[in-house]
């Protein structure tokens, strides 16, 4: 253990941060598909949520899907690849109609659903703080979040952080 | 000795693991958890679980589509 101001710094090999910033379906899915299972790897996990990423610590979890600015996105149809253009996204519905598609696909595959990874990441004690400035500025009450939400700011971040072996941004 | 059988077929990542996870949880030490998985990724996943958590792979087979796994019980947590 190296101290150079004082400040405890040990680091547990098995600990996780996540910085998670997009509020979106196919986003979401990424920092509660890497809490959950780390959290079962016996990992200490926290997740730090800011900006859109707050929408997936709302009490209704409800995230939107856009084909909006998405190059890569293609749905499987029809037996082949069919891409989104992003004209297609001001076509009113066709948004609700990708996203539930994308809802359909994930059940069909026996993917979990977020509701699912987040009850998970509940249970297995994922520590779990909104930035309260974003909080703020959308004007999110606290009652708005769910109960095993923490409320911080970025100095809170970087002390957990600090005392991460993995510390990720999505 | 009774037998521990974990069902998670059709189910995809990070289910299978998670489950397991769970599941061992109620296995008593030494004992062995048969986890039944469809998910090809499953493979590669079961032997980084128990590298990770410190229990042991006793068997990592195949069975027509379904892939067999057998963990015995030996971490602490």
């Amino acid at each position: 253990m190296t101290e150079s101001n004082g400040a405890e710094t040990a680091i547990n090999p098995k600990s996780l941060s996540i910085i998670v910033t997009k509020g979106s379906l196919d986003w979401a899915y990424p920092p509660f598909i890497l809490a959950t299972t780390a959290a079962a790897l016996d990992y200490e996990v926290t997740l730090f949520f800011t900006f859109y990423g707050l929408q997936l610590v709302k009490k209704k979890l409800d995230p939107k899907f856009t084909v909006l600015g998405n190059a890569a996105m293609e749905m499987p149809m029809f037996g082949t690849h069919i891409a989104m253009p992003n004209f297609m996204a001001m076509i009113p519905g066709v948004d609700a109609i990708a996203g539930a598609m994308m809802k359909k696909m994930i059940k069909e595959k026996g993917v979990a659903s977020l509701e699912e990874l987040r009850e998970a990441a509940i249970l297995s004690d994922v520590r779990m703080i909104a930035c309260q400035m974003t909080v703020d500025l959308f004007e999110y009450k606290r009652e708005d979040l769910i109960d095993e939400i923490e409320l911080g700011g970025a100095a809170t971040y970087f002390e957990v952080a600090s005392k991460c072996h993995i510390n990720m941004f999505i | 000795m009774s037998e521990h059988v974990l069902d998670a077929k059709g189910l995809n990542c990070p289910l299978p693991i998670l489950k397991a996870k769970k599941m061992l949880k109620s296995v008593p030490k030494g004992e062995i958890l048969v986890v039944y998985a469809t998910d090809p990724g499953s493979v590669a996943d079961f032997a980084a679980f128990c590298n990770q958590t410190g229990n042991e792979l006793v068997e990592s087979s195949q069975d027509g589509d379904v892939y067999v796994f057998k963990i015995k019980h030996t971490a602490d947590a």
